[in-house]
């Protein structure tokens, strides 16, 4: 660590692990409702563990990503924060909202839009945090004694993101018009600006892991950003193939959809080209596994599952199924849960002064998660090709469909015990790291 | 070989195009001429159906336009197939379902019991009425009635 103010990175990263935990307790609530066990259901009914579980991914992500900017920025723009209590004043105010947020989801408080229930009073709320937290960060960078691409892309990233959550706001009476512009916040956050986001940290973090100038690694970032909208935004069109609007998205979408893999493509190129070029052997296996991790596992499930339902054809079948759970469980996962776990690896050991880089419960962390989520998302995948078939080509009811594949949430429901026994693991190593200290300061 | 300069010239241009391209389709898809979902015929009373639907998170469970949740049925053509299934009388079993003190429970999948007033539940039924008719691009003969299922399937050998 080299500036005080990165301190406050860890209580960001804490809240994200705290946040984790409870999205993880949701999803069983979730899992197991499906398979019959619902016997909380007149306190906490399905729609509103759903609500919970995914808002919760957003919030720890984001806390995620925030965590990530106050620990880059100083020591990419060579500055102190400009405003250290101001940030802990942020992280309070986010953590004050996301919790009334997600009490107010067991109340029937909240909106009924998918991913954005946040009811329209806190929305407002929301942007104050977002807007305090942006001027932290652009303030501290335009200050600083330098300005890096990879400062630039990420800060771009943040900014945009913020700007993006305003579409998500607009009052529609349609539900068509409603949804388009859901997607505008949804989609291009996912496979967009998120994107910035974590090439901005996956630039970080190989330049500090991998030793290669920086020079290249930030000509690459821009080309691996510059292919993620080109193909990214007018990929937005295969949310809009099938819910009311005109077919010109089945061209537009197919044909940016089918290139969006690319992008990711590109990113995990890059991340294990730069490792392999890389002289230096930084200490911190950790964090080398979950950076190269967090670049091949999104090629594999924002990319290729992601293109494996979104062609026109294939999409008019998977549309609205549980296929579409396979490519989110493990899209969200790989491109932006490991981008967050591979920072605060890499940052954790310089902010506490504890260099606990070579544990066996570090590596387990690493290796029960990354299997138990991908046999969770083999079992989604299998449930919902099996209802793809069973009830939209052989037009069995819903219902009676369900209860055929319930078997596959029994395998989901244990695979999902292996990625909780992963992430526990995680969170342990997290806290015997201990808190941050300034006697850190000198050590890295 | 690729400078940065150049790559950051790649970066913001193909941006730029690339969101001008959509935000150009997106006002085109909104133009009158391509409206595909009857919106002249969006009453009040679907707008506040639209709401409830909101308020209540239905979309947490159900899913309607293929979005939502897929722990509960697809409602996009719900009044056709409960006509369908129910002789006609779909509009009133929704009514029942959506009225009813006690969570309907089909196949052992629980619903929360809404305990809707009779005027609300006109309401959504008239949402997912004015939904019905919206023109899917297809995807409305995929979950409708008259679905085009697999020749193999077990009722076209009945």
């Amino acid at each position: 660590m080299k500036y005080k103010s990165q301190k406050v990175a860890y209580w960001f990263f804490a809240l994200s692990m705290l946040l984790l935990v409870l999205q993880l307790v949701y999803g069983f609530i979730m899992g197991f409702a499906r398979v019959g066990l619902d016997n909380l259901h007149d306190f906490i009914p399905f729609n509103t563990a759903r609500a919970v579980h995914t808002n919760l991914l957003v919030v720890w992500l984001l806390s995620g990503f925030m965590g990530a900017a106050y620990y880059i920025i100083p020591e990419e723009a060579q500055r102190e924060l400009v405003s250290v209590k101001l940030a802990y004043v942020q992280l309070i105010s986010l953590a004050l909202v996301g919790v009334t947020a997600i009490v107010g989801y067991h109340f029937n408080y909240w909106e009924g839009r998918k991913f954005l229930e946040i009811p329209r009073p806190l929305d407002f709320l929301v942007v104050i945090n977002v807007l305090l937290f942006l001027g932290l960060i652009l303030l501290t960078l335009f200050k600083g004694k330098r300005k890096t691409t990879t400062a630039l892309v990420l800060s771009m990233g943040l900014l945009f993101a913020a700007l993006l959550y305003l579409p998500g706001m607009l009052p529609f009476d349609s539900q068509v018009t409603d949804s388009f512009f859901r997607w505008w916040v949804v989609h291009l956050w996912v496979e967009g600006v998120w994107e910035l986001i974590m090439g901005g940290i996956l630039s970080f973090l190989l330049i500090k892991l991998t030793g290669v100038d920086r020079e290249v690694i930030e000509k690459w970032l821009y080309v691996i950003v510059g292919l993620t909208f080109l193909s990214g935004v007018l990929g937005t069109g295969h949310h809009y193939y099938y819910i009311g609007v005109n077919k010109i998205w089945l061209v537009v979408g197919g044909v940016f959809s089918a290139l969006e893999p690319l992008a990711f493509l590109a990113m995990a190129l890059f991340a294990v080209n730069m490792y392999r070029k890389g002289e230096k052997k930084h200490p911190n296996k950790l964090a080398l596994y979950w950076t190269l991790g967090a670049a091949i596992v999104s090629f594999i499930g924002a990319g290729l599952l992601g293109f494996a339902h979104t062609l026109p054809q294939t999409n008019l079948y998977t549309h609205g199924t549980l296929v579409t759970a396979m490519h989110g469980h493990l899209a969200f996962w790989g491109a932006y849960g490991m981008i967050v776990l591979a920072i605060i690896s890499y940052s954790l050991p310089n902010m506490t002064g504890r260099k606990l880089y070579e544990s066996t419960r570090g590596r387990m962390a690493f290796w029960l998660s990354n299997i138990g989520m991908i046999g969770m998302t083999v079992a989604f995948g299998v449930a919902g090709v099996a209802q793809v078939y069973l009830e939209r080509k052989f037009g069995m009811e819903f219902m009676k469909v369900q209860n055929e594949i319930s078997i596959h949430f029994v395998v989901l429901i244990l695979c999902a015990s292996l990625f909780t026994s992963g992430i526990i693991l995680y969170i342990i190593d997290f806290y015997k790291h201990g808190k941050p200290t300034e006697e850190a300061l000198e050590l890295s | 070989m690729l400078s940065k300069k150049q790559a950051k010239t790649f970066f913001l241009g193909g941006t730029l195009v690339t969101f001008l391209i959509f935000i150009g389709l997106t006002v085109y898809s909104f133009s009158k001429s391509n409206d595909q979902t009857n919106y002249n015929e969006l009453t009040e009373s679907a707008i506040r159906g639209k709401e409830i639907w909101e308020s209540n998170n239905c979309m947490g469970c159900h899913t309607i336009l293929g979005e939502g949740g897929y722990y509960a049925p697809e409602l996009t053509k719900v009044v056709d197939r409960l006509n369908s299934k129910y002789g006609g009388e779909g509009e009133e079993v929704i009514k029942s379902i959506l009225m009813s003190p006690a969570p309907w429970q089909p196949n052992g999948r629980k619903m929360v019991a809404y305990e809707m007033s009779e005027q609300e539940a006109e309401d959504v039924v008239a949402f997912f009425k004015w939904i019905g008719n919206i023109d899917l691009n297809g995807f409305g003969e995929i979950v409708g009635v008259d679905r085009k299922i697999s020749p193999l399937s077990k009722k076209n050998n009945e």
